[in-house]
């Protein structure tokens, strides 16, 4: 599904909006930034509560499709420059990663199973 | 499409850390590497960076991009490694807590550098500096 589907379905907040129609094909949640590197798959929504200028680095090195300010956590103005200037889809929600990341997984298996849907 | 790029960095700025590999990764995609090698190279190279900042206060890295691999060369007179053995193994860490506040620091580093490269060679001495080279295969 695009990055727009996921943003209405999840009703997540655009902090920088870089390529809404950026395939999602997977997900991931971590705070520990080797982990996500070391484990996150190309094109994931990454679930997280870090909001520092590593976490921009890290999205891009990965690759992943965006990145998921969970919980509520806020993002410093260096944090949404540097994502502006690294072309990173950077969202935010006040919802817990478990809850964001129950509700993506359980829509991109449906997917899976129906690619009509 | 030899090409080969050098870069200083920095050892007192953290935050930047990344602006090497990030450049890195633009190049070789500019240069039409597949994207699953630019990402392993992209993810190796930003964690040696990492490391660079955190033990040694910076170094230089050169990279050579040939045909048929990269070959990424990450040099800096920092404390040495005492034991790779150790350092190598998953969860081992001696970076300090301002650091693992960040999000670095899981000991997860240098097992990313071998996981994402064919090939990695530490060359290192206790005083006087390490340097790695890791080299990810094109073809």
């Amino acid at each position: 599904m695009t990055l727009n589907e996921v943003i209405a379905a999840l009703g997540l907040e655009i902090v920088h909006l870089e390529d809404g129609e950026r395939r999602v094909e997977d997900g991931y949640c971590g705070d520990l930034l080797s982990w996500v590197m070391g484990r996150a798959a190309e094109n994931s929504l990454w679930i997280t509560i870090m909001s520092n200028l590593n976490t921009v680095a890290v999205a891009v090195m990965a690759d992943v499709a965006a990145v998921v300010m969970a919980e509520g956590v806020e993002a410093e103005d260096d944090v949404i420059r540097r994502a502006e200037q690294q072309g990173v889809n950077l969202l935010r929600s006040g919802e817990q990663a478990f809850a964001l990341a129950g509700r993506l997984y359980a829509m991109l298996k449906e997917r899976e199973h129906d690619p009509e849907v | 499409m030899n090409k080969r790029l050098h870069y200083v960095i920095d050892g007192d700025d953290f935050t930047s850390a990344g602006q090497a590999s990030g450049d890195v990764k633009k190049v070789l995609k500019t240069l039409g590497v597949p994207s699953e090698i630019v990402r392993k190279a992209s993810i190796a190279m930003y964690e040696g960076e990492i490391n660079m900042v955190i033990h040694a206060d910076g170094g230089v890295i050169d990279v050579d991009i040939m045909p048929d691999r990269i070959v990424m060369a990450l040099k800096d007179s920092g404390p040495g490694i005492p034991n790779v053995e150790e350092a190598m193994q998953a969860g081992f860490s001696t970076a300090p807590d301002t650091i693992r506040n960040l999000g670095f620091g899981a000991g997860m580093g240098l097992p990313n550098m071998k996981k994402y490269t064919d090939s990695m060679e530490i060359d290192t001495k206790v005083g006087v500096g390490t340097t790695i080279t890791m080299t990810v295969k094109i073809v």
